[in-house]
């Protein structure tokens, strides 16, 4: 396993926050992690470190290159896509394609050209009048057509109608994701993209407070439909959440013993939003 | 060096507006203000019968002229020639100006520059695209212009001349077009050097600041030279105040306007006086302007430029606000 991301005791301070806290992590080739937080958890400046945006103390080492000194070579091998609205509103279609073949050394015009077939995207049309949905789709065909090792996906669908979200991770599967490619990616619409998900990492006021695989959770956390007579057993085992629904109880469990737990009702794999509030309870308190 | 002709053409893409329309609106303009007046001129001339200037017959006086009054009028035609380019010239420092402004803030205000850090392109280069694209192509852009006006000026007054029977290319031998161009070529390298701190200044704050590049960019000279002049501390170095004005302040705001090297420069207002009085090209020859070269003035402040450049590239790649 060769890792692309690895990170140790990563610090950010703004002037009186601390976005990052001491954060190591390490992330294997070939993965697609959600990198999933509040609003103000330290994703982006996560994610900004890693690009080599912004400074920060600790070790960092992305694909061998460090992110502050070597950040133009690195971008040769890393793409990504910043929110929808970042492409500039001057620029045309055919003059954004013709930039990027010319300045990136692995760029495959044919690819984006055959992606670009695909939309109502015109060569002369300017990303000004274009919908948000149509932006992310010219900005997707041009870092799909990039052989990227690491793709970082920064909220990539914020303010999409679900059409082109669908279409956009479909795509993203489909067309680009392959074993040597990974792919970070935040979002807050966690349900769309937790079927693709291989790894998950929750981060809180800047600390991880969950880093693992999809497996895994599968195995370590679990969700039991309780019936109301069986609640204070269920009580007792320490759950991480309890929720009501049609006068049954819904705790989600830790590493809890499965026996013990399918005795008391219906047990199931929790969904990663439910985990995500579970974990989260009490962050804007 | 593939990278970086890409780079400027995205520039020329992004500014094509002020590079390339500004100054073709701006001869166009010109050109049409000037046939207006040879229109009225011809109308009223029409009432009198002949062509007028100064109650004088134009085709008499050239008849009449001697030696000396006829390198006036190759001289007058030569002016007629330039004075496209001083408004051209006043239009391209305006672009300037604000194209430096602009330069590293615009896409940091609307998140673009998260897109173009996206791709393996170093803040070094992007930097240096945009001041060459400053303080050389739009010279260049702005100078050809000039000359295709200035050159359809003259193809004017010739028609309109030989309307009345004034002898069009004794005319024109009397003009010296070929040094105009000559000499307004001429100019591009050394505007290039002499806005370098105009661009480096404006640049510098184009990256630096959070908001209002523009206001920074003004009012820091500004409320500094007034502090000076105040305080008197240009008496510590035994400099009148005024140096710091003429050497600090308009150097980092107005050189990006061509021409003010001859208007601001000490080295030209003292050698302009010993100049033919016959023969107002000569302000614009190399032979003239190309003295600056051996002034302090113009490579301190290629120096400041350059300084001020690389503080540029710092912040462009430390800045993190988007």
């Amino acid at each position: 396993m060769n890792a692309v991301v690895t990170a140790t005791g990563l610090t950010k301070r703004y002037k009186n926050t601390l976005a990052l806290d001491d954060v190591s992590f390490r992330i294997e080739s070939g993965r697609i992690v959600g990198l999933i937080g509040p609003n103000g958890a330290g994703k982006t400046t996560a994610l900004k470190a890693i690009l080599g945006l912004t400074d920060f103390r600790g070790e960092l080492n992305v694909l061998g290159f460090d992110p502050r000194s070597q950040r133009d070579r690195l971008m040769e091998q890393v793409c990504f896509i910043a929110d929808v609205a970042v492409l500039p509103r001057w620029i045309r279609v055919r003059e954004a394609i013709d930039f990027v073949a010319n300045v990136h050394p692995r760029f495959n015009r044919a690819k984006c050209e055959a992606f670009l077939a695909r939309t109502k995207l015109t060569p002369d049309q300017r990303v000004k009048q274009m919908s948000k949905g149509m932006i992310v789709q010219l900005h997707l065909a041009l870092v799909m057509a990039i052989d990227a090792r690491l793709l970082v996906l920064d909220e990539p669908t914020l303010g999409l109608d679900i059409l082109y979200r669908k279409q956009f991770y479909q795509s993203l599967l489909e067309d680009y994701f392959d074993e040597n490619k990974t792919i970070i990616v935040t979002t807050h619409q966690v349900e769309e993209i937790e079927h693709i998900l291989t790894d998950l990492m929750f981060i809180r006021d800047g600390k991880l407070v969950l880093d693992t695989d999809m497996d895994a959770v599968g195995e370590r956390f679990a969700e039991v439909m309780v019936s109301a007579d069986k609640a204070e057993a269920a009580r007792q085992l320490k759950p991480l959440d309890e929720r009501q629904v049609f006068g049954k109880s819904i705790f989600l469990f830790d590493g809890a013993d499965r026996a013990v737990l399918e005795r008391m009702g219906e047990v199931r794999r929790p969904t990663v939003s439910d985990l995500f509030v579970a974990t989260m309870k009490g962050t804007y308190a | 060096m593939k990278t970086f002709y890409w780079l400027m053409k995205r520039e020329y893409w992004e500014h094509r507006g002020g590079l390339l329309w500004a100054p073709v609106i701006t001869g166009a303009v010109f050109l049409i203000l000037n046939l207006m007046a040879i229109i009225t001129a011809e109308v009223l001339g029409s009432r009198h019968g002949a062509m007028m200037i100064g109650g004088n017959d134009f085709r008499t006086m050239i008849e009449h002229a001697d030696a000396g009054d006829l390198a006036n009028i190759g001289s007058a035609v030569d002016v007629a020639m330039l004075s496209s380019m001083s408004l051209i010239g006043i239009v391209m420092g305006l672009v300037v100006l604000f194209y430096c402004l602009g330069s590293l803030y615009d896409d940091r205000r609307d998140r673009s520059v998260l897109f173009w850090k996206s791709l393996p392109v170093s803040n070094t280069s992007t930097v240096l695209s945009k001041v060459v694209s400053a303080a050389v192509i739009a010279p260049v852009i702005a100078v050809f212009v000039s000359i295709i006006c200035g050159v359809m000026q003259l193809f004017i007054y010739a028609v309109v001349l030989s309307l009345h029977g004034v002898n069009i290319w004794q005319l024109l031998t009397l003009a010296h077009p070929f040094r105009v161009i000559g000499s307004l070529l001429s100019a591009v390298p050394l505007y290039s050097l002499w806005a370098l701190p105009a661009v480096g200044w404006l640049m510098f704050c184009s990256a630096w600041s959070r908001t209002k590049p523009f206001l920074w960019a003004m009012a820091v000279p500004v409320v500094v030279g007034l502090m000076v002049s105040w305080f008197g501390i240009m008496g510590l170095f035994n400099l009148p105040t005024a140096w710091f004005w003429t050497h600090v302040v308009q150097r980092v705001l107005l050189s990006v306007f061509p021409g003010s090297s001859i208007v601001f420069s000490d080295h030209n207002l003292s050698s302009m006086s010993d100049m033919d009085s016959n023969d107002p090209l000569s302000v614009l020859s190399p032979g003239h302007t190309y003295g600056l070269l051996a002034t302090p003035n113009l490579w301190l402040g290629v120096v400041a430029g350059a300084a001020l450049i690389a503080g540029a590239i710092w912040f462009r790649r430390v800045r993190d606000d988007s």
